[in-house]
């Protein structure tokens, strides 16, 4: 097992590495004159040299790309071009808003797609056919239009909750579940449709497996069976489910936070895509795969947990 | 090289083309037949004719702007309004309709252009190709898409083209795993080794067997992924970083959202043609999808919502009646109290779609005493395995008793007149006097617990004895029944065991808690013919020192002749004959038990001819009687 | 009927077939060990034995659809064991196949007419020749004219093994291999087919290689039998001396092991098996004790 997980988080690192050149070379090779963008069309040429000297951008790509990852094994993703904050300064502050968020909904949407999607395989009839419907609707609306709609109707006609987030450095929890209830909704509604109609799908497949039957013969109730044994085959289908969904929804929050101006990490990669402010955009990214790597790496985990034969092997 | 021209030479004398006609026209009647799928075709059609039309049909141009008329109301003029530049709102949606289904169209075209060859080659080579596409896959499938295009939109500035081809390739690996998956499935089919055999080449093999495999889905797919790509890209513009020139969608989402306060339907428009459009595509690839469904298939989840087939025969007294029963259960008939199973004209019927009952058993009656082995022998889809499991109340969910009895030890768990499985009476019974040992060994354990926990829970459950207690029992058990290493065994997962190992455990589990009544069903079939005598022996010296009563469902009269005293023959649902076992293979009195023993290959000359005279084409063979239950599962269509 | 002819039709000599592992540098799994067959014209030979025992891995090395990895395989002469997809098409005109499983042995999105016509289709038959040639298969097989505009699902089990043997037969080849296409059939069903079989070879003299698990059937169909047991042939000769007086102590046990369908005789039989199963493990005894 140890083994096991040692091989995944090594594949994980090889992943980090390769999307961070890939970024890189992405970045620093397409952006067109990049100092020209920051000092504006009226700098001279010889400001324009400057600023790229003091960027570093005369030195080759590959001289600069180990010169950043050297600097980012340390901890240093260097400083935005526009405002100068250090790039791990802005994440530190933005990181734990958004990441409350997405954690917040995906418990959310484990929670609910699992109750919905197993009362829809056992219950079958009229509960089934809302988690058809729902999926169907709910992949017919983006998350952000649903976002979009909450807010005009429940914040800005009815007032229930702010149209704009209270969130700021010291305030308290009240103002966090405040501001985060309608965001965190807008990104739960398509991660439960989807997720509750793919469950449904796992568990009926398993009701079908021939032990299931042997179970019952046995005298097993059928709740033991269920939990105990149905649950657990179909928890690796679910598992990567939710784990497609998280990568999706850490895109998808970018636009959330916009709707909602929160100050997570969505206004921090919008504002510097806008503005190609690239050490900002490599943070943005090294802390998108850092967070997808850690997250296969548990579904890894657990599923080796739930399957003997993968923890055998 | 030389495989393409030999394509052509080998596709031109064949009609292929034509097969694929009629199968392609037969999901397109039936999806026109579907109310949703015709709903989808018609908004999408409608859409894409209004997005071709756009220049024609929109009274204004995309940027006209009327700045003396903003935020204006709909009116003669402006139908649907204008927002905060004085733009008109409905020439804006159309226009914006062109640029979305453009768009989405080059993005699934990117992604299939990618992910489909791709698909192929990993899929039908495997090989280095596959281990180096599969880790490019799982790397592009843990970034976030959006993330993936702002970084896009930061290198190569706001273009809709660039940001939808970048998300093309990004989303190719779900047709990559798409393709990939089924052609696995369809690499190792027979039919493809009958294809290598008459010397088809790879790429006519790909192309007549494999492709058509992976057409259906990879339509259904781009159904799904058209929608996504539109979600994203109007995700991507209403964030503020598509191309400002273009009218689009998102941007017009975004700017009703800045005007909400004064204008909210500003909002409504392109948030319904989003709905609308994505929603179309949803509903298309599920009707499409529905539509390659066999129709066995669509008529068997029919028939898991409630069917009033047979109630709808009934009177309410007679479901009153029913309901009574199921309150005080009758009496059995006196003097048949002894019997331990008595099954008595019983009928197992599957209400279908169009109201009928497919009746699969049909008056069947017969007895088993104790310490006696009934063999219930019969061909494919004669009714033997739905009867036993009738008799442990284990029948799919939809299945009906539509008439007859069963009683056990002098108690019914059916009763007359009831049209299910009582369930109550029937869990009391199950696992603790009535047990089952089932056909294929491997697919009867649960693959994730051990061998030992899944024989000694029912024991705790069942008899209500200690885990330590069950424990001990359990190795005792699997001892008994010849298994050499007792606690070893104990310990392992079904998968570390053979077939013939995994068959003793089921039948350790099924006399674990000393039942009266022993079903079997086909307990050897699967088994190596050295393996199957070595069961057939324990069975029957199991049997005879536990006196108990057992049901043998089989259809080699090899094993009837080995274990059973006596047997029932059936066929199509239907109870031929029934005897003794010597009278009923020595001196059969049906027909049908004649044809059947007359089939054996033992004793016969060999090299001669078994059924004569030579019988006319194939009207003994008709199809199969079994329902949706048997036989059909193994019909079901690969493609779905 | 017998086999005597000089050369064999097809020669197998000391095939061994080896599956590289998956495991880095593990051993390779030998499923075959120094096989050595022969089988003449319009000859039946019988290959008999349980699951793994590699009768099934044999049959796909003739066919090349299992890799050779020592050894030779000789058909008419020519050396096959290594043969081209272009040789294979050539070949395929004299060496066809019939699987087991009738419901995956045929493509269920084709039409049996286009299933029949497929083989006819590589050796360059055109449209009109090979719809006629399909009718005739149908109704050498016993098949309605009316199937060819059908699919696979429409038709019984015994019914598409019909179709699946319509296939092999489309090009009038001389050696058909045959692995296990009686063994998913009803015992009615099975005794048809098995009759078609027979039928087939008298008419046009083909040869089997006739590959099953069930010693009943090997018995009934072959004029020779070949026994495997973990890859190697323990035993082969005429039919009715392997079916009913073996040698080898496995076909024995197998020969012992099925059941006969009489309650005494089954009796009788089950007493013989444990009787043989006692002598042999003293036998075993001793040679390890020795």
């Amino acid at each position: 097992m140890i083994r096991f997980i040692a091989k995944r988080l090594g594949s994980g690192l090889v992943v980090l590495f390769v999307v961070s050149a890939l970024t890189f070379v992405l970045l620093y090779t397409s952006s067109g004159s990049i100092a020209r963008n920051i000092l504006g069309d009226q700098a001279t040429p010889e400001q324009v040299a400057l600023k790229e000297q003091e960027l570093g951008l005369d030195q080759p790509l590959v001289t600069r790309y180990f010169a950043w990852l050297g600097d980012a094994l340390s901890g240093n993703l260097s400083a935005s071009w526009f405002t100068s904050e250090p790039v791990a300064n802005s994440l530190a502050t933005r990181i734990p808003v958004t990441m409350t968020m997405v954690f917040a909904a995906m418990i959310l949407i484990a929670v609910c797609a699992t109750l919905i999607g197993v009362a829809a395989a056992v219950k079958r009839g009229w509960v089934d056919r809302v988690v058809q419907v729902g999926a169907i609707v709910g992949d017919s609306i983006p998350g952000y239009v649903i976002g979009v709609l909450l807010v005009t109707v429940l914040a800005i006609q009815l007032g229930f909750f702010p149209a704009t987030s209270t969130i700021s450095p010291g305030v308290g929890p009240e103002a966090w579940v405040y501001s985060m209830t309608l965001p965190v909704i807008a990104l739960l509604i398509n991660g439960v449709t989807g997720g509750a109609q793919q469950i449904r799908s796992a568990v009926i497949k398993q009701l079908e497996r021939d032990y299931v039957r042997t179970l019952r013969s046995r005298g097993i109730t059928e709740r033991e069976i269920l939990f105990k044994h149905v649950l657990r085959s179909a928890a690796p289908a679910g598992l990567t489910v939710l784990s497609l969904q998280l990568i999706g929804m850490l895109g998808g929050v970018v636009i959330i936070e916009q709707i909602f101006a929160l100050p997570g990490m969505g206004p921090l990669a919008v504002t510097a895509t806008a503005q190609t402010d690239l050490p900002v955009v490599m943070g943005v990214v090294m802390y998108t795969v850092v967070v997808v790597i850690v997250v296969n790496l548990l579904v890894d985990i657990l599923n080796g947990w739930l399957n003997p034969k993968v923890r055998v092997s | 090289m030389s495989d393409s021209v030999e394509t052509a030479a080998v596709a031109a004398p064949m009609p292929v083309g034509q097969s694929g006609t009629v199968v392609r026209s037969t999901v397109i009647r039936r999806l026109l037949k579907n109310p949703l799928g015709i709903a989808s075709l018609v908004i999408l059609g409608s859409i894409a004719v209004l997005a071709v039309l756009a220049p024609v049909l929109a009274p204004f141009g995309e940027n006209f702007a009327n700045i003396t008329k903003t935020l204006a109301a709909p009116d003669s003029v402006n139908i649907l309004g204008t927002d905060s530049a004085g733009r008109d709102t409905w020439s804006r949606l159309l226009f914006g309709a062109q640029l979305t289904l453009l768009s989405a169209l080059l993005c699934a075209g990117v992604a299939i252009a990618i992910g489909l060859p791709a698909g192929l080659i990993a899929g039908y080579y495997g090989g280095k190709f596959e281990g180096v596409s599969n880790w490019v896959v799982s790397i592009l499938m843990s970034l976030p898409g959006l993330i993936v295009l702002l970084t896009i939109r930061a290198a190569f500035g706001p273009s809709v083209w660039i940001s939808m081809i970048a998300f093309g390739v990004l989303i190719s690996p779900s047709y990559f795993r798409l393709t990939r998956t089924a052609v696995q499935s369809v690499r190792n089919e027979l039919y493809v080794d009958a294809a290598r055999v008459s010397g088809l080449s790879d790429l006519s093999i790909i192309a007549r067997h494999i492709f058509s495999v992976v057409r259906a889905p990879i339509i259904i797919q781009t159904a799904a992924i058209a929608g996504v790509a539109i979600a994203i890209q109007s995700g991507l513009e209403f964030l503020g970083l598509g191309d400002p020139t273009r009218a689009t969608w998102g941007v017009m989402l975004s700017e009703g959202f800045k005007n909400v306060y004064l204008t909210p339907t500003l909002l409504l428009w392109p948030a319904l043609a989003m709905a609308l459009t994505i929603g179309g595509l949803v509903l298309l690839g599920n009707a499409i999808r529905d539509a390659l469904e066999d129709g066995e298939k669509i008529r068997h989840r029919r028939q898991r919502t409630p069917v009033a087939g047979t109630s709808a025969e009934r009177t309410t007294a007679e479901r009153a009646k029913a309901r009574q029963a199921r309150k005080t259960v009758a009496a059995v008939d006196i003097g048949t109290e002894h019997h331990l199973v008595k099954v008595t004209h019983l009928g197992v019927g599957y209400p279908q779609a169009d109201g009928s009952v497919k009746k699969v058993v049909d008056d069947v009656s017969f007895h088993v005493d104790r310490g006696e082995i009934l063999g219930i022998v019969g061909e494919s889809g004669s009714g033997k395995s739905q009867t036993a499991f009738s008799i442990l109340g284990l029948l799919p969910d939809n299945a009906r008793i539509v008439a007859g009895s069963i009683q056990f030890d002098g108690n019914y768990t059916v009763a007359p007149g009831e049209d299910r499985v009582n369930q109550d009476r029937l869990s009391r019974l199950r696992g603790k006097r009535i047990s089952y040992i089932p056909q294929e060994p491997m697919s009867n354990l649960d693959p994730a617990f051990t061998i030992g926990y899944q024989l000694v829970t029912p024991m705790v459950r069942v008899l209500g004895i200690t885990k330590a207690e069950a424990r001990k029992r359990a190795l005792k058990l699997l001892a008994d029944v010849g298994i050499a290493n007792p606690e070893r065994t104990f310990q392992a997962y079904p998968h570390e065991v053979s077939g013939g190992m995994a068959q003793r455990v089921l039948i350790a589990g099924a006399i674990s808690c000393e039942p009266d009544l022993v079903i079997a069903d086909e307990p050897t079939t699967a088994l190596d013919v050295t393996v199957q005598a070595d069961v057939l022996d324990l069975l029957r010296e199991l049997q005879q020192r536990l006196n108990i009563g057992v049901i043998l469902v089989t259809h080699n009269f090899g094993v009837v002749a080995d274990l059973c005293d006596r047997v029932v023959v059936m066929q199509n649902g239907r109870l031929v004959e029934e005897g003794t076992v010597r009278e009923i293979l020595r001196s059969p009195k049906e027909k049908y038990t004649q044809t059947l023993l007359g089939s054996m290959l033992e004793g016969k000359t060999p090299m001669t001819m078994l059924v004569s005279p030579p019988e006319g084409p194939v009207s003994h063979e008709s199809g199969s009687t079994a329902p949706a239950g048997q036989d059909a599962a193994a019909e079901k269509e690969p493609v779905a | 009927m017998s086999a005597v002819e000089n050369a064999p039709l097809l020669s197998v000599q000391d095939l061994v077939v080896e599956y590289p592992s998956k495991r880095f540098r593990a051993k390779p799994f030998r499923a075959l060990t120094d096989i050595n067959i022969t089988i003449g014209q319009g000859e039946t030979l019988g290959l008999v034995g349980e699951s793994g025992s590699g009768k099934t891995t044999l049959g796909r090395a003739v066919l090349g659809l299992a890799p050779v990895t020592k050894g030779r395989i000789i058909f008419e002469g020519n050396d096959i064991s290594n043969a081209s997809r272009r040789e294979r098409r050539t070949l395929s005109r004299d060496l066809q196949v019939v699987f087991q499983d009738p419901y995956t042995s045929l493509n269920p999105a084709l039409e049996i007419g286009d299933i029949l016509a497929e083989p006819l289709g590589v050796q360059g038959m055109d449209a009109t020749a090979a719809r006629k040639r399909v009718k005739e298969l149908l109704d050498q097989v016993g098949l309605p004219s009316d199937a060819i505009h059908r699919l696979p699902r429409e038709f019984s089990g015994g019914q598409r093994q019909r179709v699946a043997i319509a296939r092999a037969l489309a090009l009038s080849p001389k050696l058909i291999v045959c692995d296990e296409p009686v063994s998913a059939l009803d015992l009615s069903t099975q005794a048809r087919v098995l009759d078609l079989f027979l039928q087939i070879q008298k008419d046009t003299g083909v040869s089997y290689l006739f590959v099953s698990h069930d010693l009943d059937v090997v018995r009934h169909i072959s004029h020779r039998v070949a026994v495997m047991y973990r890859g190697e042939i323990v035993e082969q000769g005429s039919a009715d001396v392997v079916t009913t007086d073996p040698e080898h102590p496995y076909t024995q046990r197998l020969l012992l092991a099925s059941p006969v369908p009489d309650p005494d005789r089954q009796e009788q039989r089950r007493a013989d098996r444990h009787r043989l199963l006692e002598t042999q493990r003293q036998q075993n005894e001793q040679t390890l004790v020795s």
